[in-house]
């Protein structure tokens, strides 16, 4: 592996630096997350941070942008020492941040959104055709032609997410903060605001971009900090990092093998068989079946059908067709019923359909499987600080004090949290929706690990995931969905890239 | 990070506890040693007692909102509900379809309890069913149960019929058990049975669920219609229990039984630290909010410095200032 140096700091800046933080501490409560961290962003670049869930990412970001106030720590902006009084400050600094969470009003349409709060007028009256066509052309910069029309509560995750990429880069801006812009976006939507990313480079303006998609950051970056428990590990030049170097860096450990070998893997027998499903407007026609110890993958591009499919299945969503659970025909008609026949859902929205981010670890962990934890009508709230106990043990959750809230984890915490809820369930087959989406890169492997161990266990893993390397590293068999239907299968030396890729978009008819 | 977890569980910071759980209660205190100070007689015995007794109606009712507001619905209709359940109550114990005064009581009782339920279970039902705002629904219901009252009053008032019926239901208000008046039983009573079902119980844990995040609990299995339509169901009984000591007082249901409780319910409840948006509920809160508003209301009574007239005044400005002192707290 090749050695990494720090810039050092003798070498003469380039360019301007537009941003300097010095010495930046930060504490939530007793709790420090940032250390004396301290960075520089020259004119001209794009300057990545990376770090492991939880590393203090995002809390830098907000501190640079007015969001939150240093605990300890100065701020300056083209030399001069400044102190934010809030984000409308920022701006006016020409500093912005696309948040990595989405926040829209969700009953506003999608130009009435992006224009919320600078609205144009044309005297006393809302201007809303010069906001439309404004709305419209800033989504198709992105290369999403998105109508400024509709109401955002109708749009996907991803276009939800370039919506309010669109409304940030709508501010006058010399430095765009990007956190996490890709999490949820497909290949074709990342290249896009990947050019978009580089314009503003052109333009001599600065990029700060955070992304847990190393591949990625190695095209993009300029620079790359690396942060690791709330501390400085150093910045770099882009150039002289691989992703494997960037993983080390942020774990502190060898991260080379993400995947577990799937080879001695043995399966059973069939366990689920689905014939002819049809989700009414989302999938027609579907059947797969599932045996015991495998780890089946769904594939295919955003909007294909898979999560309607599972949710049809499951119950969470009206649905139509035949489902044989080990030989039985079944119809569940809510999801409770599926849970009670042992089958469980992760859903791919933790905070929106996974966990009560207002709520503490304790009643998120017991909240499906309260019925284990309740004795006659009473809660026995000791079994259930137990199981909190023992949940934190095996699916190492991090968490530094045990009465925080769901929503104040980090991403990759939340997502072992999910897994520990549904797994006291004790599921037979077990349905995982974008398991990795936000997850750092040692939480990743330990999720792939995980996994494994369930199907190991004899348990049948079900894995949505639009990250295709991530299905073929952990999965027997692939499932490719187009346009709400099956498209094909692949398994062994079939599983590759560009087989799922002529399969999910029907690349291959075209050709004929 | 850090991972300095497993041996952190039972030790609780003074700084951990929750400012926004006891900020009603040190009110309460404040306002007992501030009418005090106004007036010498404020801290007798006989007026507290007094005050508690008064509060009971409001603190009843209000128990039952906070299982509705938590849950993240709400109930417009509870004074109506009140005069209703209240008016078909003396009816049925004019009818005199029981023999004996103690046995009809008892049946009535029952029969009250019974219309409670089953009038929270049509808030619910149209309400989770019909997909409807419950703001909608039971401003829809308050008008319902209201005219249909005043209807079976014809206009006027339904008062107890046998003078010897009346003096039999009376002690249930005017009575004590050991120099404790019975509402204020009763309310204690409502209270730990609240507190028990909300905080101790499989369902109560559920309230709190669907009003946190509906689209959560409803992938996490719980029914979360099933819950919501409870939580209406709960506060229809507590409704009824309100109007069972209700009743022995005037001993009539007049066209201004139950005016304005509503909004005095939802106040109590949101003094108390229950967030109107759903997720957060606080019991023993909500009857010290109850509390509160009965003892703001004697103080003003008690003392001079401002009209009697202006007590829903003095009440409305305090719900705004509770919220104020709640979004403070919070934001630490
Ligand atoms: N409001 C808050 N109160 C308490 N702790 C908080 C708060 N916000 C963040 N934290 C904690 O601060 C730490 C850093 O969080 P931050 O969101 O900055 O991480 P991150 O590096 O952006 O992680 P991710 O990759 O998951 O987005 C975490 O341990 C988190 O739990
Ligand atoms: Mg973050």
């Amino acid at each position: 592996m090749s050695e990494v140096y720090p810039l050092s700091t003798a070498e003469p800046p380039a360019a301007k630096i537009l941003l300097e933080a010095t010495g930046i501490s930060k504490s939530f409560g007793p709790v420090e997350v940032l250390k004396d961290v301290g960075l520089q962003l020259k004119a001209g670049e794009v300057h990545a941070i990376i770090g492991e869930n939880g590393a203090g990412k995002s809390t830098l970001m907000k501190i640079l942008s007015g969001h939150l106030a240093p605990s300890k720590g100065a701020l300056k902006v083209n030399g001069e020492k400044i102190v934010f009084t809030g984000p409308v400050d920022a701006e006016k600094h020409g500093i912005v941040l696309v948040h990595q969470e989405i926040l829209l009003a969700p009953d506003l349409t999608v130009a009435q959104n992006i224009y919320l709060g600078r609205e144009l007028r044309k005297g006393l009256v809302l201007d809303e055709r010069a906001m439309a066509d404004g709305a419209h052309r800033a989504v198709l910069d992105l290369g999403a032609d998105i109508d400024p029309g509709v109401v955002v509560n109708r749009l996907s995750i991803a276009q939800r997410q370039l919506v309010q990429i669109a409304r940030a880069l709508l501010v006058p801006h010399r430095i765009v903060i990007f956190d996490e812009p890709t999490a949820s976006l497909t290949p074709v939507e990342t290249e896009a605001l990947l050019k978009v990313i580089a314009a503003i480079r052109k333009k001599n303006a600065a990029v700060l971009y955070i992304s847990h998609r190393l591949p990625e950051v190695k095209t993009i970056a300029d620079r790359v900090t690396v942060l690791r428990d709330g501390q400085l590990v150093g910045t770099y030049a882009g150039a002289d990092l691989e992703p494997v170097d960037m993983a080390r860096l942020m774990v502190g450990r060898d991260v080379s093998k993400l995947y577990p070998d799937r080879a001695e893997a043995k399966t059973g027998g069939t366990v689920l068989e689905v014939e002819d499903m049809a989700v009414p407007g989302f999938v027609k026609n579907a059947g797969f079946s599932l045996k015991r110890g495998e780890i089946l993958g769904f594939a295919g591009l955003v909007g294909a059908g898979r999560t309607e499919l599972l949710e049809g299945i499951l119950g969470l969503r009206p649905a139509h067709g035949t489902v044989r659970l080990k030989g039985k025909p079944v119809h569940f008609r809510n999801v409770k019923q599926s849970m009670d026949a042992g089958i469980v859902y992760l859903s791919e929205d933790r905070k929106g359909k996974g966990l009560l981010l207002g709520q503490n670890l304790k009643t998120n962990l017991t909240l499906a499987g309260l019925d284990r934890f309740t004795r006659g009508m009473l809660i026995d709230a000791k079994a259930e600080t137990q199981a909190l106990d023992k949940a934190v043990r095996d699916f190492d959750i991090r968490t530094r004090n045990r009465d925080l809230l769901a929503g104040q984890l980090s991403g990759g915490n939340q997502q072992k949290l999910l897994l520990a809820k549904m797994m006291l369930l004790g599921p037979e087959i077990v349905v995982i929706d974008e398991p990795t989406r936000g997850i750092d890169i040692g939480t990743k492997e330990q999720i792939y690990k995980f996994i494994n161990g369930l199907a190991a266990e004899g348990k049948a893993v079900i894995v949505i995931s639009s990250e295709m390397p991530e299905l073929i590293g952990i999965c027997d068999r692939i499932i490719v969905m187009r346009n709400g239907e099956v498209a094909g299968e692949v398994s062994g030396e079939h599983m590759t890239e560009a087989e799922i890729v002529v399969l999910a978009t029907g690349a291959k008819f075209l050709a004929a | 990070m850090n991972n300095i977890t497993a041996t952190q569980t039972a030790r609780r910071p003074l700084s951990d506890i929750d400012l926004r759980a006891v900020a009603p209660f040190v009110a309460l205190a404040a306002l007992l040693v501030f009418g005090a100070l106004i007036n010498p007689n404020f801290l007798g015995l006989d007026n507290l007692t007094n005050v508690a007794t008064r509060s009971a109606f409001i603190a009843i009712i209000a128990v039952g909102a906070t299982f509705v507001i938590s849950a993240g619905g709400l109930d417009l209709s509870v004074g109506s509900m009140a005069a209703f359940v209240a008016g078909t109550m003396i009816l049925f114990l004019n009818s005199g379809a029981v023999s004996g005064d103690t046995g009809m009581i008892a049946a009535a009782m029952l029969m009250a309890l019974a219309t409670g339920a089953l009038c929270g279970l049509a808030n619910g039902l149209i309400t989770t069913l019909g997909r409807i705002e419950p703001f909608i629904v039971t401003l829809g219901t308050m008008g319902i149960f209201r005219a249909l009252t005043i209807y079976l009053a014809e206009g006027g008032s339904i008062a107890i019929k046998s003078q010897e019926l009346r003096a039999a239901y009376r002690p249930i208000y005017f009575g004590d058990v050991l120099g404790v008046p019975i509402p204020v039983i009763v309310i204690l009573a409502v209270g730990i049975i609240g507190a028990f079902i909300f905080y101790r119980t499989r369902f109560g844990r559920h309230v709190t669920a669907v009003g946190s995040n509906e689209d959560v609990a409803r992938y996490s299995g719980i029914s979360v219609n099933r819950v919501r339509t409870l939580t209406y169901v709960i506060q229809g009984l507590c409704v009824a229990i309100a109007v069972l000591v209700y009743v022995p007082r005037l001993g009539a249901a007049t066209p201004t039984t139950g005016l304005l409780w509503e909004l005095q319910a939802i106040t109590a409840v949101v003094i108390g630290g229950t967030a109107l948006r759903g997720g957060v509920g606080r019991i023993w809160g909500t009857i010290c909010g109850a509390l509160i508003l009965e003892v703001v209301g004697n103080i003003m009574v008690l003392s001079d410095l401002v009209s009697e007239y202006l007590i829903g005044a003095v009440q409305g400005a305090i719900i705004i200032i509770a919220m104020l002192i709640q979004r403070s707290l919070g934001r630490r």
